[in-house]
């Protein structure tokens, strides 16, 4: 059980996260997009989309540090364990209130705004479940066991992240998850559950993160002579739908 | 000197009377889906008035185009490449939908579904946006012909520093119509807000585009436009604009708003341009310089010099032959009685206007005077300073001296060619009296009241050694996404997931093949033809197609 949990899981949603993303963007570049719904409604936007948004990418910088980042380079650059907490619960507590305040602010919007629920689609709602899930599981194990410390002491850095690092070095220790508190094997699963997802839905839109616009030239020249593998380019093919 | 081509567009104002069949046909031919509803790539506005969507020339509200900084630098007025990054999660700038107007249909099933009753049953509005029943409130010509101007027109940004002088009651205003396109600018203030690089102008012929395979929906560009002509479809979450019909350019025929122009009013051609002095000139610091500066940038073709370097720079022979023809160069260069719209925005327009005289005629004739007689024309534009005043605002960022220059021009001609027209001597004291020859008026006269289809559209047709990459141009406006993708896929992955559906340059083939041959009843394949209404929709029958190589063969 513990190897098909934290093993033969992990590696499936990895596989269908890597495979999915070039399929999409191979089949479907034209979907490949934020859907934003701004047109439709601002107001609501304007707070719940900043704040989800940067409240993310604080979340995700905390998971790189926590996950990556092995105790002992820590200590070596003198950081304790303490002050490395406080920093972390800190921190972390600070991003996850935002995405997840933001979260609620856009899913109450999606709901009740007309016009943007009727442009909500079956992967959108999916998505949102368990992406709500993931945030709110993460908050609970912050919360409830690195400031309660409900349910005993557990120091992730010697348990979720040892084994993580073993899982992306391909070397995967499932007795490290198989003693992690049940929060945080159900934020691990909720989590690979939702890189399986991602390619299928408007989370792709993460990849295309426009760092580019900070180094390109204002104004973009193209000829109109692109050649087939070139960007933007795309495979000549039949100029006309197939009738019936 | 870098050489460039650009194809561009006069519209002769005076000769629109307003009947909107540009937007008509340009809105059936690409913007009758889904998501563009309320998408016009070209519409026409009464002026004064507010425009669409509402109030779009306030930049101090929307913060589009560019500014120049003290530094003598271009910058984006609504901030640069970090601040851009920082707001992408919610454009601050971004119009709402009410600011264009919520696109609605008529519930038209219960007309036909109604039982019975004694009152005629009513197709109430139901929105497109949201499926609900709504109530009408405004439209993309709401204060068309100046309807409501008392409320609307009033509000025109345009008439900042002299709306207390307009007077906006029926019987004292002045009004003419103003179609509007893409601009397809020299410096587009659209692709330099584009954080994913989508936008592009297109380095044969200019066109600015947009790559629908790699708009990411960020929405920049609907704000950086001061022109908004940039529009965003809300069920595909793409940037939309203005293509200047580029597959019809290709095959060397006009753009459909020209071609279905009743009044004949628009004019496209060539013009060369020298890329490496466009930012200078857009950063001149008197604004009321920057007519002269975009002029400033255009090369003439018909210096051997600059043929010589447009040649080296690979521009075609035959492109150089067009660009000498083209009218547009007549009207902006020789005859200077085209302007820019909004200068000021720094974004170096390439659709031209001439403004309209007839504000200042319609004035002259309701005082009993002669309307065609130099004198007086001449006479009401120097004091008629509300209508040049407005139109300065509009074309020369306020500077009223070229809108001027324009008027008289005109004015000289309707008073010279009277005299043709009545078989009275002509006076050759008219022309010089706005610096032109006899013959160059004449001239004008021709191009500006009878020219042909073939002066009015010099365009060379794209190169066919191209042809090939031409076909299937990755970057066409996905004009047909509701047939790409199964179902299944519209519903998990969003409408218009899958690959697009290509425009078709076979099918503007086809339509130039019927335009240009000599007989149009019965072409010489007649007999090969399918007769689509036999057509049971099951295969593809010989002759369905066009021949791919135009041979015959299949």
């Amino acid at each position: 059980m513990n190897v098909f949990l934290w093993v033969i899981v992990p590696y499936l949603c990895l596989a269908v996260f890597v495979v999915g993303h070039a399929w999409r963007y191979r089949y479907d570049k034209f979907g490949w997009t934020t859907r934003s719904s701004q047109l439709y409604e601002d107001r609501l936007l304007r707070l719940g989309s900043p704040l989800f948004h940067f409240g993310m990418l604080g979340v995700v910088g905390g998971h790189v540090i926590g996950l990556l980042v092995p105790r002992s380079w820590t200590a070596a650059v003198g950081i304790d364990d303490h002050l490395y907490h406080y920093a972390a619960v800190g921190g972390g507590l600070v991003a996850g209130v935002m995405a997840l305040v933001g979260m609620c602010i856009l899913i109450y919007r999606r709901r009740t705004v007309g016009p943007v629920f009727s442009a909500t689609t079956v992967m959108d709602k999916v998505m949102y479940a368990f992406l709500a899930a993931a945030i709110v599981l993460g908050m609970w194990n912050t919360i409830a066991g690195s400031i309660f410390s409900l349910g005993g002491e557990y120091n992730y850095r010697e348990g979720v992240s040892v084994w993580y690092r073993s899982f992306l070095a391909f070397q995967p220790d499932a007795e490290l998850m198989a003693q992690a508190p049940i929060g945080f094997k159900l934020h691990a699963l909720v989590a690979f559950a939702l890189f399986a997802l991602w390619p299928f839905t408007r989370l792709v839109h993460v990849f295309s993160a426009p760092l580019g616009y900070l180094t390109r030239p204002y104004i973009v020249y193209r000829s109109r002579d692109s050649r087939p593998g070139q960007p933007g380019s795309t495979p000549s093919r039949r100029g006309w739908d197939r009738v019936g | 000197m870098r050489v460039m081509a650009q194809m561009a567009m006069v519209m002769n104002l005076d000769k629109c009377i307003g009947c909107h069949t540009c937007s008509v046909t340009c809105k059936q031919a690409w913007t009758n889906r889904t998501g563009t509803e309320y998408v016009w790539f070209n519409n026409v506005e009464t002026r004064p008035g507010l425009g669409y969507p509402r109030t779009y020339e306030d930049q101090d509200e929307w913060e589009g185009g560019w500014v120049r900084k003290p530094n003598g630098r271009l910058a984006l007025r609504a901030g640069g490449r970090v601040k851009k990054l920082l707001s992408i999660f919610s454009n601050p700038k971004l119009p709402s939908i009410e600011d264009y107007y919520e696109p609605w249909t008529y519930d038209y099933e219960t007309l036909l579904n109604s039982p019975q009753t004694d009152t005629f049953p009513v197709a109430r509005p139901k929105s497109l946006i949201s499926g609900k029943d709504m109530n009408v409130e405004w439209s993309a010509n709401w204060d068309d012909d100046l309807g409501g101007s008392q409320e609307h027109a009033a509000r025109d940004v345009m008439l900042k520093g002299i709306e207390d002088k307009v007077k906006l009651e029926f019987e004292q205003t002045f009004m003419f119509y103003l179609p509007r396109i893409c601009e397809h600018c020299l410096n587009p203030s659209c692709a330099a807000s584009c954080p994913s690089g989508a936008i592009y102008k297109r380095a044969e012929d200019g066109i600015v585009l947009v790559d629908q395979d790699r708009c990411r929906g960020w929405r920049m560009c609907v704000s950086g436009c001061p022109y908004k002509k940039v529009y965003f479809n809300h069920k595909t979450g793409k940037a939309e604009k203005c293509t200047f019909c580029y597959p019809r350019i290709e095959v060397g025929i006009p753009t459909v708003c020209s071609e279905t122009c009743v009044g004949r009013l628009r004019y496209i051609g060539l013009m060369l341009y020298d890329a490496d002095a466009v930012l200078e000139a857009a950063a001149v610091e008197d604004e009321h310089d920057l007519y002269e500066a975009q002029r400033g940038v255009f090369l003439d073709p018909r210096d051997p010099e600059v043929e010589r370097a447009a040649l080296a720079a690979g521009i075609e022979a035959d492109w150089i032959e067009a660009a000498k023809k083209s009218p547009v160069l007549r009207l902006i260069t020789d005859y200077k009685v085209a302007l820019p719209l909004h200068p000021e925005y720094r974004t170096m327009p390439m659709v031209w206007y001439i403004p309209p005289l007839s504000p200042v005629v319609d004035v002259v004739k309701e005082t009993g005077q002669d309307a065609e007689d130099r004198g007086n024309l001449f006479a009401a534009i120097d004091t008629l300073r509300i209508p040049v005043e407005y139109l300065a605002n509009l074309f020369t960022a306020g500077d009223v001296e070229p809108v001027d220059g324009v008027l008289k021009k005109l004015a000289a001609m309707r008073s010279y060619m009277r005299d043709i027209n009545l078989g009275r001597e002509p006076d050759a004291s008219i022309p010089a009296a706005v610096g032109m020859t006899e013959e160059e008026m004449y001239e004008m006269f021709r191009l500006l009241a009878i020219a042909k289809y073939a002066d009015r559209y010099v365009i060379p047709p794209a190169h066919a050694e191209q042809a090939h990459a031409l076909e299937e141009l990755a970057t066409d406006c996905a004009v047909d996404f509701d047939a790409a993708g199964s179902h299944y896929d519209q519903a998990l992955l969003g409408e218009g997931a899958g690959y697009p559906t290509p425009v078709a340059v076979e099918n503007f083939r086809m339509l130039q093949d019927r335009q240009t041959s000599d007989s149009l009843a019965a072409p010489d394949d007649k007999a090969s033809r399918v007769n689509l209404l036999n057509w049971d929709g099951r295969g593809t029958p010989e002759g369905l197609f066009p021949p791919r190589d135009g041979t015959g063969g299949r």
